[in-house]
C-alpha cells in the first residue's frame, strides 16, 4: 500500500509517495523507549530459541548433591531446590512462557476481531446479542474464573497437560481476554460501515466477507495491532500468575511463573531462585508495554509525535 | 431515569443468571469434590458411596442440580463447604472483614499516592519530575504483582534486620502469634501487603489522572478562566482539577468489587486470611460450594458497580444523559 505524505525537502514542500511502512517507521523511531523495548524482546526471543547453544545443562535433570547453590561461575544464576541450573530453566521456561503469551494473544485477537467486525458491520440483533455476550464476559472476576478453569483443566487429566503442554492454558487465557479487542473493533467498524468505499464495495456486488476483510479490516488494523501488543504482555502476566498458583503449566515443565511457585519456602536460604524468574517476566513485560506505547504513538494518526 | 434504572437492573439480573449457569456447568463438572474424601476411605463400600452420591444428588442430571443450587442460593444457602462442613456463606462472612480492611487501606493509600503525583506530573509535563514518575508508573504496571510481593518479603521480612536481630517487618499473617491484639501490631502486618498492592494500583491511577488532567488543561473553559485574569492556583484547583477528577469516579467505582476479592496473590503470599486465600484453598481442594459462592457474589458486585458508575457519572457530568 502507498501513502501520500507531504514531506519537507530542502525547504520545499513536496508531495511524495512513501510506503506505509516507511511512514510508520519515521514515527515509530522517535519513541526511543519503544526501540529499546523492541531490541530487548528480539534478544530474548533469540536467547530462548537457541537455548541449547547457550547452556551445557539439562533443564530437567536433577542433581540433588548441588541443590540450592548460590550463583557462581558454573551456575551463574545458581541452582534450584532439585539441583537444576536456574539459567537453563529460565531459557527453556521462556520458550513456554512466550509461547503461551503468543498463542493466548492470537486466540483473543482473532476471536475479538471476528466478534467486533460482525457486531459492528451487521448491527441490529446480531450486535445486541454479541455485545450482551461480551458484557457477560466482562462481568466475571477474571483471575478467579481463570483459577476455576485451571482447576477444571487439572481435573480432566489430559495427557497433554501432564506432559506440560502450553496449549490448554493458552486457550483458557485467550478465551477470557478478547472482550477489549471486540469492543474496540466494533467501534471502528461502526464508523466505517457507512463510508463511501464500503458502500462502493457493496454496490459492486462484493460478498460481505470480502467487504469486511478486504476493505474494512485493513482500516481497523492499527487498533488491533496495539491491543495485540498489550494483550501479549497481559497474557504473559496471566500465565505466570496462574502457573505460580499451580493452576497453569504443570511442573516439571518450567515456565517463568511456575519456577516461582515453591520459592517462598527457600527465600531465606536461596533468594536467587525467587529473583531471577520474576525479573525475566518483568523485563519482557515492560519491554512489550513500551513497544505497544510506541506502536500506539506511531499508528494513531490523531496522536502528534513530538517530544516525549 | 426510573425506567432506565429498572431496565438496567433487569438486564443485570439476566446477566448474572447466565453467568451462574456457565460457572455452575464448569465447576460442577469437576470430578472429585465431596466424594474424593470418601473414595479414599477403605471403610466405605461401593454401596455406601452410591448411597452418598444419591444423598448429595450427584446423580441428578446437570440442569436439575443447577436448579436445586439456584433455588437454595436464592434463599441465601450456597451449600456447606466440603472441607469445613460449615455454610459457604459463613466462611465468606468470616473472611470478609479481613479483606475489606486490607483493600480499604490499600484504596486510601493508592489515592493518596496517585492523585498528587498524577496532577503534578500533568502540570509539569515533560519535566524531569514527570519523566521519573511516569517511568516508575509504567514499571509498576508491568510488574508481576506476586513477584513484587516476594521481593518485598525478601527485603523487608528476611534480609533487613533490626538491632534485636528481628526482621524489620512481619511477612505473614495478620497478627503476631501469641501476642494480644494491638493496633501497632496490626499496622505492622498491613505495611508490606498494602505497599505491594498500592504501588501497583497507584501506577494505573496515576497515569490515568495525568492524561485526564492534561485533557482538561487544554479545554476552552480553562483558557477562559486564565483569560479573565484568575490566579493560576484558582484556575488549576477550582476549574481544572474538579473536572479532571470526574473520571476518577469510574476508576474507584470499578475498583469497588475488589474490596471483596481483589487481593488473591497478596493474601496467598502474605498468608492474610481473606476471601482471596479462601477461594484459592477452596479451588485447590475442589470445594465447589465455596468456589461457586465466591464467584457469584463477586460477579454480582462487578455488575452492580458497573451500574453504579454509570449512574454516578451521569449525575456528575451533565453532558451525559442516561437513556
Amino acid at each position: 500500500m502507498r501513502i501520500s505524505t507531504i514531506s519537507e525537502f530542502s525547504g520545499f514542500r513536496t508531495l511524495r509517495e512513501e510506503s506505509l511502512f516507511r511512514f510508520f517507521w519515521l514515527r515509530f523511531r522517535k519513541h526511543s523507549m519503544a526501540l529499546v523495548g523492541t531490541t530487548i524482546i528480539t534478544i530474548i526471543i533469540f536467547m530462548v530459541a537457541f537455548a541449547p547453544l547457550l547452556t551445557p545443562y539439562d533443564a530437567f535433570k536433577q542433581d540433588l548433591k548441588h541443590r540450592l547453590q548460590a550463583p557462581s561461575a558454573e551456575h551463574w544464576m545458581g541452582t534450584d531446590d532439585l539441583g537444576r541450573d536456574l539459567w537453563t530453566r529460565i531459557l527453556y521456561g521462556g520458550r513456554i512462557s512466550l509461547s503461551v503469551g503468543l498463542t493466548a494473544m492470537a486466540i483473543s485477537i482473532i476471536f475479538g476481531s471476528l466478534i467486533g467486525l460482525t457486531s459492528g458491520y451487521y448491527g441490529g440483533w446480531v450486535d445486541s446479542i454479541l455485545m450482551r455476550i461480551t458484557e457477560i464476559f466482562l462481568s466475571i472476576p477474571r483471575l478467579f474464573v481463570l483459577i476455576a478453569m485451571g482447576m477444571f483443566l487439572r481435573s480432566l487429566d489430559l495427557p497433554s497437560l501432564q506432559a506440560g503442554s502450553f496449549l490448554p492454558i493458552s486457550i483458557v487465557i485467550g478465551a477470557l481476554s478478547w472482550m477489549g479487542t471486540a469492543r474496540l473493533v466494533r467501534a471502528s467498524t461502526l464508523e466505517l460501515r457507512d463510508r463511501e468505499f464500503v458502500q462502493a464495495s457493496r454496490a459492486l456486488g462484493a460478498h460481505d466477507a470480502r467487504t469486511l476483510f478486504q476493505h474494512i479490516f485493513p482500516n481497523v488494523a492499527s487498533p488491533i495491532i496495539v491491543s495485540a501488543t498489550l494483550g501479549l504482555a497481559g497474557a504473559i502476566i496471566s500465565e505466570s500468575g496462574l502457573s505460580y498458583l499451580g493452576f497453569g503449566v504443570q511442573l516439571p515443565t518450567p515456565t517463568w511463573g511456575n519456577m516461582l511457585s515453591n520459592t517462598q519456602n527457600q527465600m531465606l536460604t536461596a533468594p536467587w531462585t525467587a529473583i531471577f524468574p520474576g525479573l525475566m517476566i518483568f523485563i519482557v513485560v515492560i519491554a512489550i508495554n513500551y513497544l505497544g506505547d510506541g506502536l500506539r504513538d506511531a499508528l494513531d494518526p490523531r496522536h502528534i509525535v513530538g517530544k516525549k | 431515569m426510573i425506567t432506565y434504572l429498572l431496565r438496567r437492573l433487569l438486564q443485570s439480573l439476566l446477566t448474572l443468571l447466565v453467568i451462574s449457569m456457565i460457572l455452575f456447568g464448569l465447576i460442577s463438572s469437576v470430578p472429585g469434590g465431596i466424594m474424593s474424601a470418601y473414595q479414599e476411605n477403605p471403610d466405605f463400600t461401593p454401596e455406601d458411596l452410591a448411597r452418598l452420591e444419591a444423598k448429595y444428588g450427584l446423580n441428578d442430571p446437570a440442569p436439575v442440580r443447577y436448579l436445586k443450587w439456584l433455588g437454595n442460593s436464592l434463599q441465601g444457602d450456597f451449600g456447606n463447604s466440603f472441607t469445613s462442613k460449615r455454610p459457604a456463606l459463613l466462611e465468606i462472612a468470616d473472611r470478609l472483614p479481613n479483606t475489606m480492611l486490607l483493600m480499604g487501606v490499600t484504596l486510601i493509600a493508592t489515592l493518596l499516592i496517585a492523585i498528587p503525583l498524577g496532577i503534578l506530573s500533568a502540570l509539569k509535563q515533560y519535566t524531569w519530575f514527570d519523566h521519573i514518575s511516569t517511568t516508575i508508573a509504567f514499571a509498576g504496571q508491568s510488574l508481576p504483582v506476586f513477584w513484587f510481593g516476594l521481593l518485598l518479603i525478601i527485603i523487608f521480612a528476611v534480609t533487613l534486620k533490626g538491632a534485636d536481630g528481628r526482621p524489620w517487618l512481619p511477612g505473614s499473617g495478620m497478627a503476631t502469634l501469641g501476642k494480644p491484639f494491638s493496633l501497632v501490631d496490626r499496622i505492622e502486618h498491613l505495611i508490606l501487603p498494602v505497599s505491594m498492592l498500592a504501588f501497583v494500583s497507584a501506577a494505573g491511577y496515576m497515569r490515568y489522572l495525568r492524561s485526564s488532567m492534561l485533557d482538561v488543561i487544554h479545554e476552552d473553559y480553562v483558557r477562559t478562566a486564565r483569560a479573565k485574569g484568575l490566579r493560576e492556583r484558582v484556575v488549576i484547583y477550582r476549574h481544572a482539577l474538579r473536572n479532571a477528577l470526574i473520571p476518577l469516579v469510574t476508576l474507584i467505582g470499578l475498583d469497588l468489587p475488589s474490596l471483596f476479592g481483589g487481593a488473591l496473590f497478596t493474601e496467598t503470599i502474605f498468608a492474610w486470611p481473606g476471601i482471596g486465600r479462601l477461594y484459592f484453598t477452596a479451588a485447590l481442594k475442589t470445594d465447589y460450594p465455596v468456589v461457586m459462592a465466591v464467584l457469584i457474589i463477586y460477579s454480582a458486585l462487578i455488575i452492580l458497580s458497573n451500574l453504579l458508575v454509570d449512574v454516578v457519572y451521569a449525575a456528575l457530568d451533565p453532558r451525559i444523559r442516561l437513556s
